[in-house]
């Protein structure tokens, strides 16, 4: 199996056996988050859990937990330094392409695994922004157009999924996505699967 | 550390033993054709019966001349299975029976007849991993063609009780077929006591070379090939022969009898040193397979809490070279079916680490293991979301 061709980078090996920022029930007991956000589930193997210190929209400390593989933990770890000091904007709109990069790159079949700390941090700062009566504020702002034809997006789909959509079936039938002339169809199944597998 | 890795994953594959190893290097001068009636095909010729016998004598068939070489367990399945399918094809019995936790060339082989329309049975397993037998009961009548049970499970090391899978069978009137891959060689394996029909061997999990493997057929059972050409193998495995990997095979073989009860003592022991350590220095862990029938070589054991790829990772960077049945590490979201079907659930499944022992396999390396792996299981507990004494209790 491809899973097995380990081409970890040093990068990778060193912020997965020593996580940046990294929840330690021993240390971070009186650690107080403005803001935590869950996501996976342990049924599909991996799980991510995001706590915030924010203030005045700058982050201003962050810790995580995680029961995932390597690369969820590299990634998060490299992530979690990222937005250290960050406008709570601009951390919304980091991508997993950049953490990997940064991580000098993962295995194709891994970079799934490194999505999760970036959903997590997203909920987290939802729920910030729900408790400041802000809700939605960044959505829609880099989303990808998938469905030309409908003008549907990657958060218009992650949407779906948040409010019970599990096959494409269900999917349609909450955005139409797909319905015209249907070229869409592979990049937003491949979209959906992630997005179940996140929210599931 | 006389090596650079710790080597824990003997069920997955095994290195070449030396004294295989120097019979194949002379071996690679045996150029000849055994097919070929002059003296120095007839000189190949007799080196490959003379490990046919000795591959034979392993599995307790009394005539050599009822085993073929295949190119491994692969194929000496798949032969079985495309043999049922051409009898079941003509008419008649159409109804296999198998279990949930084969090896996936079983698992999928019988899928491609259900595909095909035959009725496939994959019989549930008890909590340690040996098939319901009063499932069986309830499946077998006249229309089963074959019954094919693993001897021994590669993950878990559950041995099954074949000769009693194999008497039901025939009163039924059914083919029987087990793939004792994993068995032979780590326990007393006879064919003629098991009275199956069929019997898949590798010679890789024994110390020999890869690519190289054998099927028993006993006498008069149909036999059709797989692949055709020359009469090689009476017709049943065409193909010129592999002098290289069958005079491999014959000592790896040779020495496996000779030394079964000896493995056996070393194996054992120091698996139960490793349980042992495991379960004195780690909190709520789950070990896997039957206690009673167990391969001695093998444990498996759940670490609930923390995740399967990252304790393999830990441990492959301490040089401990180990197997999981996380989904993270076989790049599928579901965990090892094995661990599934003995009703871990994925909770548990997904933290399980298969820890296979060899005949090279050391004390200072078991003791090592047992410094080093309770660490990493705190370390991945601590940041864990999971409560692992929440999880703990999940099995059924």
């Amino acid at each position: 199996m491809d899973a097995f061709q380990w081409l970890y980078s040093d990068i990778v090996k060193d912020h997965f056996t020593n996580p940046r920022n990294v929840f330690d029930p021993d240390k971070d007991g009186g650690f107080k988050a403005d803001a935590e956000g869950m996501v996976g589930n342990i049924k599909c193997g991996d799980q991510m859990m995001f706590m915030l210190k924010i203030e005045g929209d700058i982050i201003e400390d962050v810790r995580w937990k995680t029961y995932g593989c390597a690369s969820a933990i590299a990634s998060t770890s490299m992530l979690s330094e990222t937005i250290k000091g960050m406008n709570i904007r601009d951390a919304y709109h980091i991508k997993p392409a950049d953490i990997a990069n940064k991580l000098g790159g993962l295995p194709e079949n891994k970079i799934h695994c490194s999505v999760l700390g970036d959903k997590a941090l997203r909920a987290a700062i939802d729920v910030y922004l729900e408790r400041e009566g802000r809700a939605g504020e960044f959505k829609g702002e880099d989303a990808q157009i998938i469905c030309k034809c409908l003008n549907i997006s990657d958060k218009d789909i992650e949407e779906a999924v948040k409010q019970g959509a599990r096959d494409w079936h269900s999917l349609q039938e909450a955005t139409k996505i797909g319905t015209v002339c249907g070229s869409c169809k592979p990049k937003a199944e491949e979209l959906l699967h992630e997005f179940v597998h996140i929210y599931s | 550390m006389t090596s650079r890795y710790i080597y824990l994953d003997y069920n997955a594959t095994t290195p070449l033993r030396a004294e295989v190893r120097d019979l194949m290097v002379k071996a690679l001068d045996i150029y000849s054709n055994a097919s070929s009636m002059h003296e120095l095909g007839r000189t190949a010729h007799a080196e490959i019966e003379s490990a046919r016998a000795n591959v034979a004598a392993l599995i307790g068939a009394k005539n050599p001349s009822n085993l073929y070489f295949t190119s491994g367990g692969s194929e000496s399945n798949n032969t079985v299975f495309n043999t049922m399918f051409l009898i079941g094809r003509a008419g008649g019995r159409r109804k296999i029976i198998t279990t949930s936790i084969e090896h996936p060339c079983v698992l999928n082989a019988a899928a491609h007849l259900r595909d095909e329309g035959f009725q496939v049975v994959f019989l549930n397993v008890d909590g340690r991993g040996r098939v319901d037998m009063d499932q069986y009961r309830r499946e077998l009548g006249p229309d089963v063609l074959l019954v094919s049970v693993m001897a021994a499970n590669n993950e878990i090391g559950t041995i099954e009780d074949i000769r009693e899978i194999a008497r039901l069978a025939k009163e039924a009137g059914a083919f029987v077929h087990t793939d004792a891959t994993q068995a032979v060689g780590k326990i007393p394996v006879s064919v003629d006591d098991w009275a199956v029909d069929y019997c898949t061997l590798s010679c890789h999990k024994i110390y020999g070379p890869k690519g190289i493997g054998a099927l028993y057929v006993r006498s008069k059972a149909p036999i059709e090939p797989l692949i055709r050409g020359g009469h090689q193998e009476e017709g049943v495995r065409a193909g010129t022969y592999n002098n290289l990997g069958i005079i491999g095979f014959g000592e790896a073989a040779r020495l496996a009898s000779l030394e079964l009860s000896e493995y056996a003592a070393h194996t054992g022991a120091l698996r139960n040193l490793l349980r042992d350590l495991i379960v004195e220095r780690i909190p709520s862990v789950r070990i896997n397979g039957d206690p009673d029938n167990l391969l001695p070589n093998t444990l498996n054991v759940s670490f609930p809490g923390a995740e399967g790829e990252s304790i393999l990772l830990s441990m492959d960077l301490e040089g401990i070279e180990v197997s999981t049945g996380s989904a993270c590490a076989s790049g599928s979201l579901d965990p090892s079916h094995v661990l599934m079907a003995i009703g871990l659930g994925p909770e548990l499944a997904h933290g399980s680490i298969r820890f296979s022992l060899g005949k090279f396999t050391t004390e200072d390396e078991i003791r090592y293991v047992g410094e080093k792996l309770p660490p990493i299981i705190a370390r991945l507990r601590k940041m864990s979301t999971v409560p692992f004494e929440e999880v703990a209790g999940t099995a059924r």
